[in-house]
């Protein structure tokens, strides 16, 4: 028997220390460690481990340890194709299409039935939000909608009454005007006056420099692409075919224009330029130089952080006549969690899921981050006692007829970036909505139909896949 | 080979053998790889299907396609001879005889040690059309209306090009080491025969040069059809900044066309080669070595 010789005995405790990198993750006193990657950060993330802590102390089983991942999405899918996902994870309600045809997410019907959880549960909106083609791959933790937000202090500066915003799409539109300020120089001085106080000359001179606006639609966030919502868009007849190009966009997109051709390319895009990092106090709602946003009840969170002394009002964006059939419009998505293809654990995963659509745990959840569950049911106390004054409103319009989602669709991404493009370019004049429309509607159907083919070839086989799946 | 040459060269492998490991795993397999799935259609997650020259095809079809190939060859256009000449003209003023040489030469290399995204963040405050330092400067010297930079598709590629003077430390060391190596003897003949500096540096220290001038040029080409961080970083409207490897990027991680990508990244290999070669043949007779 050779002897160990102290080089060979080194290079074993190398070679092992390697492959400790490798291994699985310990189980702790006998319970199934479950991982769980969500993108939250900050007070968001905490609010969830405060949530998970709850569920570690309920029971001696499972054990959640939270992870919070920048790109949850990109970093899930390469995981998953790895063969090494976490057991939970943390999605948006528009990646279930494309994640789930691609067969990166566990079907989780099977369980749901057993656990007793349907659609009955939840707005219906939210329980919609996490299904694709028949099968349910997600449950909602945190929903989303957005309202207009206002500052009731720009309001009475502009001689606007505070407690009335806007109603209608034409009082959006005057009021904007009526709260736009800008600089510009008379008699050789620079005067600040309002946008409307100027003389026809000088606005059609465009020798002034915006300082405050009333409202810029060019200012939603990740809801740029759904303005369409507001004047009847569809995006997708729900099949095979894309309709970027419908009449509601267009309408959607020739207001876009509107704003360009009424201030000036260059006026706007200097003021665009000043917008900061968003959800920052630069962003202009927050530092006192946009009246009026379009936002979610998040935004309480980003008032109280950077803009506390902001006096703000909320109420439901007005859209175009007609649209919703009277009732409030309103775009939502939802925050979802999902169990990865290849997790671990995907009993204890749904086990950890199941315990996050509890109302008390919900709702838990959604006041320690100022927005409202997906349950249909709402507690009194959940109301009374939720630091955000305006929930009720968000969830109001939450279960509006007018409510509308961006189209479940898996090229939806790649969609989103087309419309921004189209957008950049009719807002620049480059283009006329039509064509820029037009353009993004090629592509995208070029697009839709090469995943049809595939979905065509390989459609059956994954639907049977998922009906097989029984691990529950 | 005797048993004991036979050992050494074992006990050489198992020396090299992390590289090679290591060379293997990440670069020759995803390499051999992406040919197969440059024929496929790959969305990561599900199995490769075969689909012939699809891909390929597509390119040709592909309007935004076209559009990442001319923004690079573009700014390309812009940046290359900008970035060889101004890095000529730092290095020919580094090599003068001047007082706090040293710090110098380290003042103007130390922005190329700074990390690419770090660097790119503080010129997208810079370049910003509304509060940026640099239009500030200019509206302080009377120009009212300064370019929007970023924030206007027809700047927004010059302004990358003018970014990516800030990391040029690089080359400037490369020519500095250069022009130490240019012969005294030769530089001492032409002024003894009256050449003027001007002339002095056309008729010998260029000439001298002119290999390092053109490794510059090769490594330019190859680098910038890469480009990819600071525009990545920056943005800019309207796909104006759209270069070939963040279009590649996109396909393989955002929108998951994998095999798309991986077809794109061998035409970009092959425009590559093709554009070394030009290169090479256009500067043939420009370059001189010693010895020539």
């Amino acid at each position: 028997m050779p002897a160990f010789s102290p080089r060979r005995l080194a290079l074993a405790a190398l070679l092992a220390a390697s492959l400790a990198g490798c291994a699985p993750g310990p189980e702790t006193a006998g319970r199934v460690v479950v991982n769980y990657w969500e993108k939250w950060s900050g007070f968001e993330a905490d609010s969830m481990q405060s949530v998970i802590d709850d569920f570690n102390r309920s029971q001696s089983r499972v054990e959640v340890r939270f992870l919070s991942v920048s790109q949850v999405d990109m970093k899930l899918l390469l995981a998953t194709s790895s063969g090494h996902p976490p057991d939970v994870a943390g999605l948006w309600s528009e990646n279930i299409p494309d994640f789930s045809e691609k067969g990166a997410l566990t079907p989780l019907d099977g369980g749901l039935a057993k656990a007793g959880i349907g659609a009955g549960r939840y707005t219906p909106l939210f329980w919609e939000l996490c299904r694709h083609r028949g099968f349910t791959w997600g449950l909602p933790t945190t929903p989303g909608c957005v309202a207009l937000f206002y500052n009731k202090k720009l309001f009475r500066a502009a001689g606007l009454d505070p407690e009335r915003p806007p109603k209608t799409f034409a009082e959006l539109e005057s009021m904007s005007r009526r709260l736009t300020l800008v600089e510009l120089e008379r008699a050789g001085h620079l005067v600040r006056i309002p946008f409307t106080d100027m003389t026809p000359e000088e606005r059609d001179g465009r020798r002034y420099t915006l300082v405050q606006v009333g409202h810029l639609p060019q200012d939603a966030g990740m809801f740029l692409s759904g303005w369409g919502c507001w004047f009847g868009a569809q995006y997708y007849d729900g099949d095979r075919r894309i309709l970027a190009d419908d009449a509601g966009n267009l309408a959607a997109f020739s207001w876009l224009r509107d704003t360009a051709l009424t201030y000036g390319v260059d006026n706007l895009r200097g003021f665009i330029e000043g917008f900061g990092v968003s959800q920052s106090a630069q962003t202009p709602f927050l530092g006192g130089t946009e009246a009026m946003v379009v936002q979610g009840p998040w935004m309480i969170n980003f008032i109280a952080k950077y803009a506390p002394g902001l006096e703000w009002g909320v109420a439901a964006c007005p859209a175009m006549d007609g649209v919703g059939g009277g009732e409030p419009v309103t775009l939502a998505q939802c925050d979802v969690v999902v169990i990865p293809r290849g997790a671990r654990h995907p009993r204890e995963a749904f086990e950890f899921i199941c315990y996050l659509q509890r109302q008390d745990v919900a709702e838990k959840l959604a006041r320690s981050q100022q927005k409202f569950t997906a349950l249909r049911e709402v507690s009194d106390g959940f109301l009374k006692d939720h630091p955000n004054p305006a929930i009720g409103l968000f969830i109001r319009l939450s279960r509006s007829a007018g409510a509308r989602y961006v189209p479940r669709l898996s090229i939806w991404h790649e969609y989103d970036t087309e419309l921004a493009v189209a957008r950049e370019r009719v807002q620049d004049l480059k283009e006329t909505p039509a064509a820029a429309l037009a353009e993004a509607q090629k592509r995208m159907q070029w697009r839709l139909d090469r995943v049809m083919r595939r979905w065509d070839a390989m459609g059956n086989d994954r639907m049977r896949e998922w009906r097989s799946y029984d691990k529950w | 080979m005797t048993s004991g040459d036979r050992k050494r060269t074992w006990i050489g492998l198992a020396f090299v053998s992390p590289w090679l490991v290591g060379f293997a795993a990440f670069t020759l397999y995803p390499v051999c790889a992406s040919v197969y799935f440059s024929f496929c259609d790959y969305d990561v997650l599900s199995p490769p299907v075969w689909i012939g020259l699809l891909n390929y095809q597509d390119m040709v079809s592909d309007s935004v396609f076209w559009k990442s190939v001319w923004n690079t060859l573009f700014f390309n256009l812009m940046a290359l001879p900008l970035g060889l000449v101004s890095a000529l003209v730092l290095a020919l003023m580094l090599n003068q005889p001047v007082r706090m040489r040293g710090v110098f030469r380290a003042v103007y290399y130390l922005p190329s040690l700074v990390p690419a995204v770090a660097s790119a963040m503080v010129w997208l405050w810079i370049l910003n059309g509304r509060l940026g330092l640099l239009n500030q400067a200019l509206m302080a010297v009377g120009i009212a209306h300064p370019p929007q930079w970023l924030g206007d598709p027809a700047w927004a590629k010059p302004s990358l090009a003018l970014v990516s003077l800030w990391g040029c430390g690089n080359t400037v060391v490369i020519y500095l080491a250069a022009l130490q190596g240019v012969p005294r003897s030769l530089l001492e003949a032409a002024m003894i025969d009256g050449a003027s500096a001007w002339r002095r540096l056309i008729h010998v220290t260029l000439p001298a040069i002119s290999p390092v001038i053109y490794f510059n040029l090769l490594i330019g080409i190859i680098g910038g059809l890469q480009v990819f961080t600071t525009a990545f970083v920056m943005g800019g409207a309207e796909r104006s900044t759209l270069f070939y490897a963040i279009y590649i990027y996109q396909n393989a991680f955002e929108y998951r066309h994998m095999g798309y990508a991986s077809a794109m990244a061998w035409i970009l290999c092959l425009m590559i080669l093709a554009l070394t070669w030009l290169a090479s043949r256009l500067s043939r007779s420009l370059v001189h070595y010693q010895g020539d």
